[in-house]
C-alpha cells in the first residue's frame, strides 16, 4: 500500500488517435478526421474513450504484472488527448483488501488531466 | 409542462422501459480484432497474444464486440439514444463523456459471442458547468454470453447547450453567462485544497509522517510513502519562478492576453495560477507576489496572483 508505480510517458501521435479507435471500432469522426473534429469546435482529433481506458489496462499490468487480473477501470474523463501533447501516466497503491488491491490511476497531458481513476485488481 | 419537465418526464418513461432486449455483436470474439487492437495500444502482454494457447481477450476490449461499427446505428428503442435525442431537441445538442465504469466479471474468450443490454440509469440536471448548461445521462449496460454476465458498465455524459450557442439565443438585455473557466477536477485528494480557497484560505498538503509539503495533492508522500495526511495555511506570499503569456487561441468570455504564472511559495513548493494586476511587459522573474481568490460560483474558488 502506498507503492507508487513508475510513471509512463506517451507521446500523442496521429496515428496512435487513428489506430486506437479503429482497432476500438470507434469510427466517430472526431477521432479520425481533423477537418471535421475542428469542424466541430475541437482543435484536432483526439484519443477515444475506450481507448483511454485500454491504456489505463496496459499502464497498469505493465507495471504490476502481465499475469495480474484486472477487475474493473472506473474513469472519470478530463482534459482531451490530442495528437503531438504527451500521455503521462502516474499510479499508486491505493488499498489492499480482501485480495483486491486498488489502483489510483491520473494521465495528464499539457490541459490538465485526461483520465483520472482506480482499477481493480487481484493482489 | 416546462421543458424540464418533459425531459424528465421522458427520462422516467424510459428508465421505466429497463434493459433493451440485447443486441448481438457483429463478430464472436476473436484474435485478429484481438490482434489490431494490441497492435494499437502497444500492448505487448504475452498473454493475449496468438499461440499463447490462453485464448483470453484484454478486459478492457469487452465493450469493442458490441460496437456498431461503421455506419452502424442504434436500434430505435435503445434507451441511451433515446434520451439523447430528447435532450437534442430540448437544445442540449453537444455531449462529453464525463464517467466510464467497467467492471470485468471474467476475461472473455476467443470463440464466445457477446450480447449488450442497455438501460437508462439516471437523468439528473439541468447543472451549469463550464462547457454550458446540461443535464448528465447515466446509462448502464451488461454483456452477456448466453444468460452469463461478463462484464458491466456505467457509462455517464453530460450532454449541454454549448456556450457560444447561448450567448447568440440569449437577448442582448440579458447579462452575458458567467465567464468561461476551465474546471479543475475536485476529488478527495484535492477537496481540502478548494475547501480552503473557498474559505479564503491557500492550503498546501503536508505529510503527516515526515513533514513535507507537497503539490500538486494526492493520495501517498512522494517523500516517504506515507499515507497520512494533512495541510497547512499558506501564508500567501511568493515570488514569479516562471510564466507566460497567452496570447492565442482565443479562450470563450475571456479578454487576451491572460498571463499566468508559475509562483514559488516562501513555504518551499510552485503553484501554477493566474497573475491579474500586471501587464505582460511589466513582468518579471523572481517579482512578489501575493495570493488573492476570485469566486467564480458557489462550487468553485480560484487562487489568483497579484504584485504585491
Ligand atoms: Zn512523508
Amino acid at each position: 500500500m502506498g507503492d507508487v508505480l513508475a510513471p509512463w510517458e506517451l507521446p500523442i501521435t496521429p496515428t496512435l488517435v487513428v489506430s486506437t479507435a479503429i482497432a476500438t471500432r470507434d469510427f466517430q469522426d472526431v477521432h479520425h478526421d481533423r477537418d471535421l473534429a475542428q469542424g466541430h469546435g475541437s482543435k484536432d482529433i483526439f484519443l477515444n474513450i475506450l481507448t483511454s481506458n485500454g491504456l489505463v489496462e496496459r499502464y497498469v499490468t505493465d507495471r504490476l504484472g502481465h499475469d495480474i487480473d484486472v477487475l474493473g477501470i472506473a474513469i472519470r474523463l478530463g482534459a482531451p488527448a490530442h495528437p503531438y501533447d504527451t500521455l503521462t501516466f502516474t499510479g499508486t497503491v491505493a488499498s489492499v483488501e480482501d485480495g483486491v488491491a486498488t489502483i489510483d490511476v491520473r494521465g495528464a497531458v499539457s490541459l490538465g488531466d485526461h483520465v483520472t481513476g482506480t482499477v481493480r485488481v487481484r493482489a | 409542462m416546462s421543458l424540464h419537465d418533459q425531459v424528465m418526464a421522458e427520462a422516467a418513461r424510459i428508465q421505466g422501459l429497463g434493459e433493451t432486449a440485447g443486441r448481438e455483436a457483429r463478430d464472436p470474439v476473436n484474435q485478429p480484432t484481438i490482434n489490431n487492437w494490441l497492435e494499437a495500444m502497444g500492448n505487448t502482454n504475452p498473454r493475449f497474444a496468438a499461440g499463447s494457447g490462453r485464448g483470453e481477450a484484454p478486459p478492457s476490449m469487452a465493450q469493442v464486440w458490441t460496437m456498431y461499427g461503421l455506419g452502424g446505428k442504434p436500434p430505435a428503442d435503445d434507451p441511451l439514444h433515446g434520451m439523447m435525442n430528447v435532450l437534442t431537441d430540448a437544445g442540449y445538442t453537444a455531449v462529453l463523456g464525463t464517467n466510464c465504469e467497467q467492471e470485468y466479471v471474467r476475461y472473455l474468450r476467443v470463440g464466445e459471442q457477446v450480447r449488450v443490454t442497455t438501460a437508462l440509469d439516471s437523468v439528473v440536471g439541468p447543472k451549469q458547468t463550464a462547457m454550458g448548461e446540461g443535464y448528465f445521462v447515466t446509462s448502464r449496460s451488461t454483456w452477456y454470453v448466453g444468460s452469463e454476465v461478463v462484464a458491466t458498465m456505467l457509462f455517464r455524459v453530460l450532454k449541454y447547450k454549448p456556450r457560444s450557442v447561448v450567448e447568440e439565443r440569449a437577448p442582448a438585455s440579458v447579462s452575458k453567462p458567467e465567464t468561461f473557466v476551465l474546471r479543475p477536477m475536485q476529488n478527495r485528494d484535492t477537496e481540502f485544497f478548494w475547501d480552503g480557497t473557498a474559505a479564503g484560505e491557500l492550503r498546501i498538503q503536508s505529510c503527516n509522517a515526515c513533514g513535507a509539503l507537497r503539490f500538486p495533492p494526492g493520495p501517498a508522500c512522494p517523500d516517504c510513502g506515507a499515507l497520512d495526511r494533512g495541510h497547512v495555511v499558506a501564508s500567501g506570499r511568493g515570488t514569479v519562478f516562471s510564466y507566460v503569456v497567452h496570447r492565442h487561441p482565443p479562450v470563450p468570455g475571456r479578454d487576451l492576453p491572460i498571463l499566468i504564472a508559475v509562483v514559488d511559495l516562501e513555504e518551499g513548493v510552485r503553484m501554477v495560477g493566474e497573475l491579474v494586476n500586471v501587464e505582460p511587459d511589466d513582468i518579471k522573474i523572481g517579482m512578489p507576489v501575493t495570493v488573492d481568490f476570485r469566486r467564480i460560483d458557489d462550487d468553485l474558488t480560484l487562487p489568483v496572483w497579484r504584485t504585491s
